[in-house]
């Protein structure tokens, strides 16, 4: 059913810090491995070796320059995937039941087998977590890695979503963000991890930890000035030389 | 947001076969026979052919059945009801007048309530957008339904009915556009309150994850349909409302209604188009476009 359930006690989220994040894109690529093998119809590409290759990815990482008033700026990479909202509007508005959120905890899941292929689920998600696959006409998204987090097949340490297993900065944690002792609600409470867009009342479980403050150089410290000028000795006589060879001053 | 012709033909069309469909369940015209025959084929050509245009932009419509089971809350599950309600009921009532010459009364006006209902509920499933600002306003489905009873009207031969709400609607549509462009930043959307990270300094999209495109940028950052926006807007007011309204002041015949009712479809498209491309959803904040 698209009613989205009460609010449940587990809330399986992410915790991203924007700090540690160098940008790999190796969770991206983690992701579309692990979710193009197994759950669900493959993440398909479009020309993929072509002059306009494009395809479906439930994490992208974006980057953006951030100027303070008075400071060179600073790159911030930021890692895009499902939030998994409490008030998921994705989810209400799906006509078919094939969008839902967990009630066991919270993860938001796609039916594919019940999915239209409307995309109106994608338009009601402020984030862009959702995307429809052109080659399987169903929605895309973010699993939590369902399929991995519960799989006792697997050694304990790979019970984790592809993309926290894999980010070798270790940008990413995965946990319950419903409970307040958890490790990754205690990093969110220690480090003022925020919400995004919170103005769309979505109730994102997962966070964002900010950049810490970065050291910043004195602003007096002025380029170093230049102490030659002019090229002197046998420079100086091939700088001339070839000056006046035709097609110079280009 | 993408302007899909699927969805622009589907709106515009569907709206002016649920609109005719209002005004023959009001009995306004009540014709029988083959005059009967006539109105309720035009009005299902059009709400019909619309209906099935809007399949077209599905990934899997052979599952559309299942979108009959979420009526308490997706507003597009609602419309799949009201639509095949409407037509159901109207279809019963249309066979009164044309086999038997008999209007039954409370089945037209049960008809006529569900086909101004199918097209609250198409609005509806733009205006609930809390993504896409310029949509999220009464004035969507103020414009929707107004578009819909005036278009009908003009439709179904109601010359002064058709007159008012075509002013009426073309009042609506002033206000979703004058005030749609400012919502956006009425909202306080930014790419600062998107990244969270407005309160280290202003924050500008360097790179975006992909050299290519995406899904997201074709669906929903559609900025190329915005060129002419201003050059569009003059002409679908002056095709969809306008030359209409100077038309129904003249005799009213069959080729002036002919020629108001092209050129109001015109004009609709037009304004329909302008909907879905001057659209802009917060997604696009985060690939630095709008």
């Amino acid at each position: 059913m698209t009613s989205l359930p009460p609010p449940s006690a587990v809330k399986l989220g992410l915790v991203i810090d924007l700090d540690t994040c160098v940008g790999c894109h190796a969770c991206v690529i983690a992701c579309k491995g692990w979710n193009t093998e197994n759950y669900g119809a493959p993440l398909s590409d479009q020309n993929p070796y072509g002059a306009d290759p494009s395809g479906t990815f439930l994490n992208r990482v974006h980057s953006y320059e951030i100027t303070p008033g008075d400071s060179p700026p600073q790159l911030v990479h930021f890692p895009k995937s499902c939030l998994h909202c409490e008030d998921a509007p994705c989810v209400t508005v799906c006509p078919t039941g094939a969008s839902y959120k967990r009630a066991e905890d919270g993860i938001v899941l796609v039916n594919e087998d019940a999915c239209i292929g409307c995309g109106l689920c994608a338009w009601a998600c402020p984030y862009g977590a959702r995307e429809m696959d052109a080659a399987a006409g169903v929605m895309k998204k973010c699993t939590l890695c369902v399929d991995r987090i519960y799989n006792d097949n697997l050694p304990e340490e790979d019970r984790e979503p592809a993309c926290v297993r894999t980010c070798p900065a270790g940008a990413r944690h995965f946990g319950d963000l419903g409970d307040a002792d958890s490790a990754v609600s205690r990093l969110v409470a220690e480090r003022g991890g925020f919400d995004l867009m919170p103005e769309q009342g979505t109730k994102p479980v997962n966070k964002y930890l900010p950049p810490r403050p970065k050291d910043r150089p004195a602003p007096d410290l002025a380029p170093l000035a230049p102490v030659a000028t002019e090229a002197k000795g046998f420079l100086g006589w091939l700088d001339r030389a070839l000056s006046t060879l035709p097609g110079e001053g280009r | 947001m993408h302007p899909a012709p699927s969805v622009i033909v589907f709106s515009s069309f569907s709206g002016l076969g649920f609109g005719l469909l209002f005004w023959l369940g009001l009995g306004l015209p009540a014709p029988t026979g083959w005059i009967a025959f006539g109105f309720f084929t035009i009005a299902y050509l059009l709400a019909v052919g619309g209906l099935i245009a809007s399949t077209f932009h599905l990934g899997h419509p052979e599952r559309a059945l299942l979108a009959f089971t979420q009526w308490r809350t997706s507003w597009l599950s609602r419309e799949a009801w009201t639509s095949v309600t409407a037509l159901v009921l109207m279809a019963l009532y249309g066979a009164g007048l044309v086999f038997f010459g008999q209007r039954i009364a409370w089945l037209g006006l049960a008809g006529a309530a569900l086909s101004l209902g199918t097209v609250l509920t198409t609005a509806m499933i733009y205006a609930q957008m809390k993504t896409v600002p310029r949509w999220r306003h009464w004035s969507t489905p103020a414009l929707f339904l107004s578009l819909s009873l005036g278009g009908g009207a003009l439709l179904a031969g109601q010359g002064r009915a058709a007159l008012v709400l075509l002013l009426i609607a073309a009042a609506f549509q002033l206000v979703n556009w004058l005030d749609g462009d400012a919502r956006f930043a009425r909202a306080g959307h930014s790419l600062a309150t998107a990244t969270g990270l407005g309160g280290i300094g202003a924050v500008r999209s360097f790179a975006p994850p992909h050299t290519g495109t995406n899904y997201l940028l074709r669906e929903m950052v559609h900025v190329i349909g915005r060129k002419h926006a201003r050059q569009l807007r003059v002409i679908a007011f002056a095709l969809a409302y306008v030359l209409p309204a100077l038309l129904l002041l003249l005799p009213l015949g069959h080729a002036v209604a002919a020629l108001a009712v092209l050129s109001h479809l015109a004009g609709v498209l037009a304004s329909r188009w302008l909907f879905f491309a001057e659209a802009e959803h917060v997604v696009g904040l985060y690939y630095g476009q709008r």
